[in-house]
This record gives structure tokens, C-alpha cells and sequence, in this order.
């Protein structure tokens, strides 16, 4: 019955001023405008391309890359292809992200925490740390990281650290184990000892609960589990071996050499990146109300209990979100690395699209890595926010 | 809930509008395909407007557009002194390098200042060149197959040059083969970048490279001991050896890795452009194999008898037609000669005994003095 007048009304209203014509018409405009938008865009592209007799096309992947590049974990020389040049580069800028996202989330707790430390200097040296990396530009601290690390003594005036470990300007080199081919053998021998131990323990114990005293079995039984491994050690002629650098001509030879652009990216990030990772933890933990603090206390819970137990728990579901931008961040600032000489993704393609001229394609196969890259970042860290999320619940 | 999900939409309609008439700005006609061929590409960005942006032709209409424009954009090195630098003190570009896209200015536009400089990396350039963003690329550049193919049309190599190894004196190392177990800094996008690694595997070197995308940053790393060598172009590591400190600590080994063929490159479709280029360079040889230089150029022009030089100079009757052939005026060598001077004017200028450098000329003398430097006829 009441309706009846309000149908009567909308159906008077004219169609361009009904809101829900106007509605659709509106999506249909924008998607429209996205579209044309796009076309105009695809067809400069490819109309400019045309022209410069560009051409689209991943081929040349399979192709010989023909230059060397000086950090690889993978197997690489000048003789293998382009997509493994470009996977050298895409291993380091993870191997780099992945370091940098641990340390910085460490580093930036740590000052997360100091900020709201009662303790005067821990505040302020955070406060400090905080505004100088958080304003001043990556690139200009990468730069200077690297500027320092260049000015470390010569290779052949290396500072020599106890244990094979050699500080100079073109890196910091420490001794590499080497696995034998009687690794296997020793892992078995170390196997049978802790298993003896084990065995000897189970026995002992049953023989305690009848009552008869065998400490004397336990201890054959530790005895056993490191002797025989010892033995084997010596018998199977060092199945783990140190492979030493040692300082050749111009260069230190084996070990593994952490080397100065690596290091000066790696901390660059870490240090730029955990001061915003500190503003973010700082702001979650305040997030946390008083009367909870003031809860934890009266239940007779310690400060460290209370930070763990009850602060941090909550405060993780505001850390996390903005915590995922810095790791996305970390991870593109990466491909600063080309500028001090580190090859990275962005570095390595850099030299793959000038040596190939198919700029175009190296490009957009960039992006799509980066931007793969940062998606899966968002995933696992999205995934990661629900479990926080329903902790609370 | 709903409000706000309105004006969103009527913001973002808003922006679209906005975007769309700046995107269509530049063309004329609404259809995209014009909108494309009349903006300057991919690359639009990273030039500062369109109206000094060199629009790509497709057939011979640079020539037009350099005249229409009133200058010429030439890309170079800006960082290698003698061949394209900022001069101290004065600021104003000086070298090799830039005399020749002075001498092409003074060819198409009849004035040797018409050039708008554009310094580019040894990565930026072939993007440049690709793009139509530059006219000429004068940027000691090496000519290959691959490169005339995808990149421009190298006219007449104007500096024949060879790969070198820079070593400090403390290393003790004169061949290759000492460099064994060595880390070499050099510039990544360049010829070098390959050569080094050909050379070493052919003879067996181990080395460890370190590669950076400016040439600053390279020579810094060099300098700072991060390398123990660096390897470029011979000319390169004699202009960059002049900046050093102490230049006496330094030595370029006595080995020539490659042929480096350096020459200006004319972007890809334009034949008439392209000839205009690889004529002017031919001019400066002709000239100097002639005698004429700067400061006879005039009084050649109006005593010489020698046909071929009449011709040259644009006063044989037939001269007009190879000059509109060019599509240029009849006087145009002698504009580029009066501005710029001969081939070994320009080079004893920037890289001559008078300079720091103090280059031999070495295989860019005349062909009639034992070098590679010949022009073709100009008839």
C-alpha cells in the first residue's frame, strides 16, 4: 500500500536523472574511457616501434649473453645464455631482498622498541637513527656506504681477523666448507652414535624404573655418541674440509667474499628501511591501549612478559599492513644497486637490452619480474595478516 | 556507504577526462594512430617538451624538421675530455666529438651553435637513437653489425680507435696474461663490456669484473683501488688518465684488444638524412687531403682552378645539383670548413700535440699518408 506512491514517483523520474541509470551509465563511461585510454596508449606503442623497427619478442634468451658477471651463486660464464644471465640477476636481487627483509625487521624492532624506552639515551640515539636515515635519500646513503667501504685497506694490506678472515676494500673474504665425498659416511657414523646414545639412554631408564642403578650405561652410551663420530672423523680423513682464501696475485682466491657492493646494498637498505620499520612497530605498539598494560601488571605479569604476551600480539595487527609497503619497498630499492656496481636484476638487463637493442622487451620482462616479485611479497604477507588478524578474535 | 562510492566515481571520471586530453594534446587529429606517429614515442618523458623534441621520420623528414626547428640535437658522451666535455671555466661543450655535430649544424643550418647538446650514457644511447629522440648520435660510438641493424646508420668512421688495458704501475703487469686472478672495472653497454670477456677467454684469463652504468662511477672505482685495471677505448683511457691525480701512476699496456671504429650514427629510415651526415664527415677529410682549411676556405672558394675543388666548395657549375642532391646549400662545405675547420684541424684541436692528450694520430692519417681516412668522390 505505501509503496504504491513511490513506484508511481520513480516511474515520473526521467532516466537521466534517475540515479540508478545514472549509475550504470557512469561505469559504463569509465570503462569506456580505461579502454580508449589503453588503445591510444598500445598503438603509440606499437606505431613508435614499428617506426624505430623495434620488435617484441623474448627470443634472444636463449641466446649466447657474452659478458661476465662478477656475483653469481649460480654456475655463469660468458658462454651461457641470456635467461641465465637474467636469472643471475634475478637470484641476487632475492638473495638481497630476502637478507635485507630479515635484518631490517630485526633492526627496526630494535628501534621500534628503543623509541619508547624509558631510558633517555636508548630514546633519543632511536629518535636520531630514525630522523636522519628516514630523511635523507637512499641513493645518496648507498653512495657513501660505498665511498667508506672503498676506503678500507688494499687487498694486499688486508686486516687479517682470527680464523681465516680478511677485511679489505674489495671485500670481506672467510673461509668456505667444503663437503667431501665421505660426508655421506661420517653423517651415517654420526647417525649410529647418536642412536646408540639414544638406545643406551632408553635401556638405562628402564632399568632405573626396576630399580637397578646404571649411570655407568648413560655415560657408555654419551661416550659412545662422541667417539664414534671423532673416530670416524679422523678415519674417513676429514670429510668436511675449509676451503681458505688466500691471497694471491691481486685478489684473495676460495673461501666466499662478501664483497663491498654487496655489503654497501645490503646495509644501505637495511638502515634506510628499518627506520621506517621502526616508526611502524613504534606506532603499533602505542596503538595498544593503556588499560591493557595496566591488566598485564595487575595479573602480575613482568614487563618482558607483558611486551610479549600481550603488547606485541596486538600491536602486530597494525604493524603488519604498512610492514608489507616497507618489504615491497626494500624489495624494488634494490635496483639502486645498478649505481655502485652491484648486478642485480635491473643492473644485469641493464647490459641484456643494450648488447640485445630490445629495449622494450627487457623492460617490460623487468616489470613483470619486479611486479611478480611484490605480489607474491603481498601474498605471503596478506596471508600472514589473516593468522594476526584472527588471533584477536 | 553510498556517497562516498559516488563522488569516488565522479573523481575518477574526472581524472580519466583529464588524462585523456593530455594524452590526445600533442596530435592534432583524433585518430590514435596520428596521435602516435606526431608524439615522440615511448620515450616522451625524459625529453622537456615537445617542441624541442625531435619528432621521428619516417621518410627524409629530419632534414626538414632540423631546419624547421632551427637546431640540432646531438647526443654525446658529456664525460670524456676531448671528445664532448663541459670546458672549465667557460662551460662551454668542447671536443672531438662535438666539433663534428657542430660541423653538421653548420651544414644544415648554416650556423655552428645551432646544436642542443644532449649528454647520454653508454645505455641511454641506442634508446635515443631507436626513439628519434636525438638527430645525430656523436658519442664515440663503435660501429658493429648489430648495431647498424638495430640501432642507426653509421656514417664514415671519424676515429679509428682500439681497446686498451689501464693498469697502476704498482701492479707490475705489461701483457694481459699478467692480469690473471685481476678484477677490471669497466662500463656496462658497451662493446668493451664483450670484447674484455672474448679477449680473456681466448687467452685463457681468469679475471672478475666489476661493472657499473656510469663512466664516473667506473673510472672512481678504478681510481679508488677497487679494480686493479680498467679497460675502454684507448682514446678514453688517455682523456681519462689527464683528470687523475697522478696520471704517472698509471700505464696503458701496449695491447690492442679490438678494432673500435668511432663514428657518428643517423637513426635508422631517413636515407637522405643518413647522407647529409656521412657527407659532412666526408667533407672534413676531403678537405684536408684538398688543403683547405678554416682560414683559406674563402680564398679557395673564390681562386681556386682545380675542379675538384670548386666542386667541393660549391662554385663548379654541376656543384648546385650535388648539393641539392643533399639537399642542402651550395656553400655548405665551406660553412662547415669556415666553422669548424678540416679533419686534422678538428682533431690537432681537441686531441692533438698541443693538448694534454697528445694522441698520434695513428691510423686516422689521410690514406695518402699511410692511414685509413678516405673519402669518397665528391662528384
Amino acid at each position: 500500500m505505501t509503496s504504491a506512491p513511490l513506484d508511481h514517483v520513480h516511474a515520473a523520474v526521467p532516466p537521466w536523472r534517475d540515479i540508478r541509470v545514472l549509475r550504470i551509465a557512469v561505469q559504463v563511461v569509465v570503462v569506456a574511457l580505461v579502454l580508449a585510454i589503453g588503445f591510444v596508449l598500445w598503438s603509440n606503442l606499437t606505431a613508435s616501434m614499428g617506426r624505430s623497427r623495434l620488435t617484441f619478442g623474448l627470443g634472444f634468451l636463449d641466446t649466447t649473453a657474452g659478458f661476465e658477471i662478477a656475483e653469481s651463486p649460480i654456475q655463469f660464464s660468458a658462454t651461457d645464455t641470456y635467461g641465465r644471465a637474467f636469472a643471475v640477476g634475478l637470484i641476487n636481487t632475492l638473495i638481497i631482498s630476502v637478507a635485507g627483509i630479515v635484518l631490517a625487521t630485526i633492526l627496526g624492532v630494535i628501534v621500534g622498541v628503543g623509541r619508547l624506552s624509558g631510558n633517555w639515551l636508548v630514546n633519543h640515539l632511536a629518535a636520531g637513527f630514525v630522523e636522519v636515515m628516514r630523511n635523507t635519500p637512499l641513493l645518496v646513503q648507498l653512495v657513501l656506504l660505498y665511498a667508506v667501504l672503498l676506503q678500507l685497506p688494499s687487498v694486499a694490506n688486508a686486516v687479517a681477523l682470527p680464523g681465516s678472515i680478511y677485511l679489505s676494500q674489495r671485500g670481506l673474504s672467510f673461509p668456505r666448507p667444503v663437503v667431501g665425498p665421505t660426508f655421506g659416511a661420517w653423517l651415517a657414523l654420526l647417525g649410529i652414535g647418536i642412536a646408540v646414545a639414544l638406545a643406551t639412554r632408553w635401556f638405562a631408564a628402564r632399568r632405573e624404573a626396576s630399580g637397578h642403578p646404571s649411570s655407568g650405561l648413560r655415560r657408555v652410551g654419551i661416550l659412545a655418541m662422541v667417539t664414534i663420530p671423532v673416530v670416524g672423523w679422523v678415519a674417513l680423513g676429514a670429510p668436511i674440509s675449509l676451503d681458505v682464501p688466500i691471497l694471491q696475485r691481486f685478489n684473495f682466491v676460495g673461501g666466499i667474499v662478501l664483497s663491498p657492493e654487496f655489503s654497501a646494498l645490503l646495509f644501505g637498505l637495511v638502515i634506510y628501511t628499518s627506520a621506517f620499520i621502526g616508526e611502524v612497530v613504534r606506532g603499533g605498539i602505542q596503538s595498544v591501549r593503556r588499560g591493557q598494560l595496566e591488566a598485564a601488571y595487575a595479573v602480575g605479569l613482568t614487563p618482558r612478559q607483558t611486551l610479549r604476551l600481550v603488547v606485541f600480539p596486538q600491536a602486530l595487527r597494525v604493524i603488519v599492513p604498512p610492514l608489507t609497503s616497507q618489504y615491497l619497498n626494500l624489495a624494488k630499492n634494490s635496483s639502486l644497486a645498478i649505481v655502485i656496481g652491484f648486478p642485480d636484476l635491473f643492473s644485469v638487463s641493464r647490459t641484456m637490452s643494450n648488447q640485445t637493442g630490445q629495449p622494450v622487451s627487457v623492460i617490460m620482462l623487468v616489470m613483470a619480474t619486479y611486479l611478480a616479485i611484490s605480489l607474491a611479497t603481498s601474498l605471503a604477507m596478506n596471508l600472514y595478516n589473516r593468522r594476526v588478524q584472527v588471533l584477536e578474535g | 556507504m553510498r556517497r562516498p562510492v559516488r563522488t569516488h566515481h565522479g573523481f575518477v571520471v574526472l581524472l580519466l577526462f583529464a588524462l585523456f586530453a593530455v594524452a590526445c594534446e600533442p596530435g592534432p587529429t583524433p585518430s590514435p594512430v596520428s596521435t602516435a606517429e606526431s608524439s615522440p614515442g615511448p620515450s616522451a618523458e625524459a625529453t622537456p617538451s615537445p617542441a624541442e623534441t625531435a619528432s621521428p621520420a619516417a621518410t627524409s623528414e629530419r632534414l626538414a624538421d632540423v631546419q624547421s626547428r632551427g637546431q640540432l640535437i646531438c647526443g654525446v658522451n658529456g664525460g670524456l675530455p676531448g671528445f664532448s666535455f663541459l670546458e672549465e671555466g667557460t662551460g662551454e661543450w668542447s671536443g672531438f666529438d662535438t666539433d663534428f655535430c657542430r660541423a653538421i649544424a653548420a651544414a644544415v643550418l648554416g650556423d655552428p651553435e645551432a646544436v642542443e647538446f644532449r649528454p647520454l650514457s653508454a645505455d641511454e644511447r641506442s634508446t635515443a637513437l631507436q626513439t628519434g629522440e636525438i638527430d645525430v648520435l656523436v658519442r664515440n660510438t663503435t660501429w658493429t653489425v648489430s648495431r647498424d641493424t638495430a640501432w642507426g646508420l653509421f656514417a664514415p668512421t671519424t676515429f679509428y680507435d682500439g681497446q686498451g688495458m689501464m693498469v697502476t704501475s704498482a701492479t707490475g703487469a705489461t701483457t694481459l696474461q699478467d692480469l690473471e686472478g685481476a678484477t677490471i672495472c669497466v662500463q656496462s653497454g658497451t662493446t668493451t663490456e664483450l670484447n674484455l670477456t672474448d679477449q680473456m677467454r681466448a687467452l685463457g684469463v681468469d679475471f672478475s669484473p666489476q661493472v657499473f652504468g656510469d663512466i664516473d662511477a667506473t673510472y672512481d672505482a678504478y681510481t679508488q683501488g677497487r679494480c686493479d685495471a680498467v679497460t675502454s677505448d684507448r682514446s678514453q683511457l688517455v682523456a681519462r688518465r689527464t683528470q687523475f691525480t697522478n696520471p704517472d701512476d698509471h700505464i696503458i699496456l701496449d695491447v690492442v684488444m679490438s678494432k673500435e671504429p668511432l663514428g657518428p650514427v643517423a637513426p635508422l629510415g631517413d636515407d637522405q638524412w643518413f647522407n647529409v651526415v656521412k657527407w659532412v664527415v666526408f667533407a672534413t677529410f676531403e678537405a684536408e687531403e684538398q688543403g683547405i682549411d678554416a682560414g683559406n676556405v674563402e680564398q679557395m672558394r673564390d681562386s681556386s682552378e682545380n675542379p675538384v675543388i670548386r666542386r667541393l666548395l660549391g662554385v663548379q657549375p654541376d656543384a648546385g645539383e650535388l648539393a641539392a642532391g643533399l639537399g642542402l646549400e651550395d656553400d655548405w662545405v665551406v660553412n662547415v670548413i669556415g666553422a669548424v675547420g678540416n679533419y686534422g684541424e678538428i682533431y690537432n684541436r681537441n686531441l692533438g700535440p698541443d693538448t694534454p692528450f697528445n694522441l698520434d694520430r695513428g691510423p686516422n692519417r689521410q690514406w695518402t699518408d699511410g692511414g685509413l681516412l678516405y673519402a669518397a668522390p665528391y662528384r
